[in-house]
């Protein structure tokens, strides 16, 4: 990803890539909304609303692999590839990340 | 002429490929009830409409029909249209030649062709024999006509068109006798009297279902017959039947006659192996064939009731629907190598009105055989089961049902029985397991939690789930405090009636990592894993990460390498990760260690002055005898910690939890021993210790029991003169047990060593999640006694030595991570939008 590339898209930066530790979830404001972001083992990025759509709880301190992220209250699961639910609550909403020289760039 | 059951609309017709241009086997099956067609909708799904040409001989002009519910047809409570299998439709579009009403008469095996009465010849590559039974009209006087044919009046009770012509003749008739006092004939006299007939049934054994059920169940099933009205003629043969141009009544062997003007003969089948024995294929009692169904033909198969199977031949539908999968797995070639090793037949029906169950044996064979048996006449309900080392072999349920499902898996797949055993007949808990699943409405909650109905349980099985895992994840029934589990299981085996599939994923220790716990143990010490990732590198599919494995991964990894475990924060539950447990609104608990509920008053200035400090929105007393501080925002817990200066409580963790004590003998005036010091002896040794499920424990000065020891999942209890008794598989909180007395034991020292040993035979063997009331019960009081007192597997010194690690690897989590974050942003608020606490300020 060049530099150009990120000038065209509505890319916010909402922190360090090193801010979230490897397999786990951080929660950043990206234009006044809170968004999840996880950094997966693989090195694959993903974010999401941060609220689950379920009952309110906090995603970034769900569990994840590389399929899903499991929300810490109910254990409700979302799928990565379209934020729906597993397991037949709401989906949620997911945005594009990305790595851009250290820098977490969302898409929101 | 009578109407075609399940037959084709007027016009349409079939096209047919050339035969000479068709490359597929010609696959030719004589014989279209239960088993054949069954065996063909096999093939076909194992996608055999590819490789075979199929025909099948039906010698019924009708569809495929259910014949097992010939029984509601002829009460009038199903209709004929009702019972149809497969219509005529179903074969023309499934590209089948279906030759209904086409008897065949011979097979000849070396031309491998099928000569019928029709006159046509038809070859083929595989022949499959499910030619079925007759009804057997027992030798009697005057019950066939010179011709050979029944006196008219005179019924088998085996096809539609019997059933038709038995139903046509209700409308003139009055008096009935049914011959067979089985299932059939019991059957055939209930429809018939509720068409108004009044009726006789003799038999010609000393009980009734005498097949089935042994004599004291048979005569209590009796009763029940009678009660209905219907006349019982037991142990007496019918010599003679009444009657030139139709039958007028019957002739007992001892002299009595009884009128009637229709009789029902269902006195037994016997096999349809007349095509076998003039194809000269090997015979006994029925059509022999070894494990691949085949005949000493290697082209020739028999299923079904017309099979004679290593000396057994089955008259239930379960069996021969066993035989259609594996020889469709056989000829499809999905498995070549597919064997039927014979069938353990349950049967669970209503015959009369009465619930009837029945598997295995219904009387013990060897002398210790444990046989158990309820008897409640007055009620009509008679239960027995038997064991034989430790296993069920055979159970008859009459009159009441309700445990089918349970019996039935312990008979079909083995499963541990529970040591109570009158457990397997009734239902001694309290709780709602007590009303039998199939009494439950559709509509009543069976997992609180996530407010699952056993209406959305039924539901997901007849969606297609095949096993009670599948219907966990689609429903999330018992996905919660999972005290339901075993109702949802109870449920899913009643809702599949038997049509359920082992589910492999029920053995593993998580679903991510195929293997059982004792096997995943060892690959985790042969591969020397120390870390979650590592697990998954080395034993996921395809190396794959799981998110609902890691919790239970880190807690093996911890028990098995203590110290020497990596950690990796990821793979933790959020609750471990920052040492609380997690609210509805997102904050946290935080619960100080008070060992064994003791505390003083500079603590208490402490904990207080933290709340102030805090704005904590709530202080509570816990269950556990501790101080909970509710409502914490995550970012505030270091600091907290910080000021309180105390160890962690362990209040959210799988681990153990705490140990309630009483006042024991320093002040109570009945204490028999030092409950007190003994509970903070126990909490200081075994704090922190990591394990399946939560463990709680407690100890009391007496019997009085103020602390609750009998329901913890380790419970101590003073005796008095140094005496402790130790109870294991307690529990007072989504379910209810009182634990099972392990041993009555000398001094605290031997306490603290039985305590920690079985609770690390606990760690080692329990599932993940699995509290000690269930994990106590499924290994056996018996067992766990043998292992940890009599060191009966020589494994108690590796017991000691493993939870020693343990102790030793203890450290307190809130003084570690309150000086340095495990990880960036261990404490960084996961809604930093929303004002926290959400939760009442009290």
């Amino acid at each position: 990803m060049s530099v150009a590339d990120v000038a065209t898209a509505t890319g916010v930066v909402v922190g360090r890539v090193d801010d979230v530790p490897p397999g786990e979830g951080r929660t950043f404001v990206a234009g006044g909304e809170q968004v999840a972001v996880f950094r997966l083992r693989e090195g694959s990025l993903h974010a999401t609303q941060a609220a689950c759509p379920h009952a309110g709880g906090p995603l970034a301190d769900g569990q994840t692999d590389v399929d899903v992220l499991v929300c810490p209250l109910h254990q409700y699961a979302y799928r990565w590839s379209d934020g729906a639910s597993t397991s037949g609550a709401a989906p949620v909403r997911v945005f594009p990340v990305r790595e851009v020289d250290g820098d977490l760039v969302v898409d929101v | 002429m009578r109407a075609v059951l399940g037959a084709r609309l007027a016009g349409t017709s079939t096209l047919h490929l050339d035969d000479e241009l068709d490359p597929r086997g010609r696959l030719v099956v004589v014989g279209n009830g239960m088993a054949g067609a069954r065996f063909v909708e096999e093939v076909l799904e194992r996608g055999g409409g590819e490789q075979f040409r199929i025909t099948v001989f039906g010698d019924e002009p009708h569809g495929n029909y259910n014949r097992i519910m010939l029984s509601p047809v002829l009460a009038g409570e199903s209709h004929e249209d009702d019972i149809v299998l497969n219509s005529h439709d179903w074969y023309c579009d499934n590209g089948i030649d279906l030759r209904a009403g086409v008897r065949v008469e011979r097979v000849d095996t070396a031309a491998k062709q099928v000569h019928a009465a029709d006159g046509s010849v038809t070859p083929y590559d595989h022949l499959v024999l499910a030619t079925g039974s007759y009804s057997f009209i027992p030798p009697m006087a005057g019950v066939r006509r010179d011709d050979g044919e029944l006196l008219p009046g005179v019924y088998g009770f085996r096809t539609i068109d019997e059933t038709r012509a038995m139903l046509e003749a209700t409308g003139r008739c009055t008096r009935a006798v049914v011959m067979g006092g089985g299932l059939l004939g019991l059957e055939a006299a209930r429809a018939l009297q509720g068409h108004g007939l009044q009726v006789e049934l003799v038999h010609a054994m000393p009980w009734l279902m005498n097949a089935q059920l042994d004599a004291e169940a048979g005569a209590i099933l009796k009763r029940s017959v009678e009660e209905l009205g219907i006349g019982v003629h037991l142990d007496v043969l019918a010599t003679e039947v009444l009657g030139s141009d139709h039958v007028e009544g019957v002739l007992l062997k001892d002299g009595r006659r009884l009128d009637c003007d229709l009789l029902v003969v269902a006195a037994g089948v016997r096999p349809h192996t007349d095509v076998a024995v003039r194809s000269g294929l090997e015979v006994e009692r029925a059509i022999v064939v070894d494990d691949q169904l085949r005949t000493d033909d290697p082209d020739v198969y028999a299923i079904g009731e017309c099979a004679q199977h290593r000396g057994s031949v089955y008259g239930l539908v379960a069996p021969a629907w066993e035989h259609a999968r594996v020889l469709a797995d056989v000829l499809t070639g999905t498995d070549p190598g597919a064997e039927y090793t014979g069938s353990r037949t349950a049967t669970k029906l209503k015959v009369v009105g009465v619930d009837v169950a029945v598997m295995g044996i219904n009387t013990p064979e060897r002398d210790d055989d444990e046989f158990l048996v309820i008897s409640e006449p007055r009620r009509g309900v008679h239960l027995s089961v038997v064991i034989r080392d430790d296993k069920l072999v055979g159970a008859t349920l009459l009159g009441d049902t309700r445990k089918v499902a349970f019996l039935t898996q312990a008979f079909d797949r083995g499963a541990p029985l529970p040591e109570e055993r009158i457990r397997l007949l009734v239902d001694l808990s309290d709780g709602v397991e007590e009303v039998g699943v199939a009494d439950m409405p559709a509509d009543s909650q069976v997992c609180n939690c996530n407010g699952v109905s056993k209406g959305d349980i039924c539901g997901a099985v007849a969606g297609g789930c095949g096993s009670v895992g599948e219907v966990m994840d689609r429903t999330r029934a018992g996905k919660g405090c999972g005290s339901c589990k075993s109702l949802v299981k109870q449920i899913v085996e009643w809702a599949a009636d038997g049509d359920l599939a082992e589910d492999p994923a029920a053995s593993y220790y998580v679903p991510g990592i195929p293997m059982p716990k004792p096997e995943l143990m060892r690959a985790i010490r042969e591969h020397d894993l120390r870390s979650v990732s590592a697990v998954f590198a080395a034993l996921a599919p395809g190396g794959k990460d799981d998110a609902r494995s890691k919790m239970g991964l880190t807690s093996l990894l911890k028990m098995v390498w203590g110290s020497d475990y990596i950690p990796e924060k990821d793979a933790e539950f959020i609750n471990d990760r920052v040492h609380g447990n997690i609210q509805r609104d997102g904050t946290f608990s935080v619960v100080p260690q008070m060992k064994g509920g003791v505390t003083t008053p500079a603590q208490l200035r402490r904990i207080a002055d933290v709340a102030e400090k805090y704005e904590v929105p709530m202080v509570k007393v816990t269950g556990g005898q501790r101080i909970d501080l509710l409502g914490v925002r995550k970012e505030d817990l270091p600091a907290m910690w910080n000021d309180l200066g105390m160890p962690s409580g362990y209040a959210y963790g799988k681990s153990f939890r705490t140990v309630k004590t009483c006042v024991g003998s320093d002040f109570c005036r009945f204490g028999l021993d030092d409950s007190t010091q003994l509970g903070i002896d126990l909490e200081t040794r075994f704090q922190g210790i990591e394990s399946p499920a939560k463990m709680k424990l407690a100890v009391v000065g007496c019997p009085r029991n103020c602390a609750e020891a009998y329901v913890k999942d380790v419970g101590v209890v003073a005796v008095g003169n140094g005496r402790w008794e130790v109870y294991i598989g307690g529990a007072a909180g989504a379910s209810v047990r009182k634990g099972d007395l392990l041993a009555t034991v000398e001094g605290r020292d031997a306490v603290m060593t039985l305590a920690g040993r079985f609770m690390q035979y606990y760690r080692e063997n329990a599932n993940w999640l699995e509290r000690t009331y269930d994990f106590v019960p499924r290994i056996g009081l018996e067992r766990i006694k043998a292992v940890l007192l009599e060191d009966s597997e020589g494994i108690c010194a590796d017991l000691d030595a493993g939870i020693q690690r343990s102790v030793d690897a203890y450290t307190d989590p809130w003084g570690q991570d309150a000086k340095e974050a495990a990880t960036p942003g261990q404490f960084r608020p996961a809604l930093p939008l929303v004002a926290l606490p959400k939760v009442p300020v009290r």
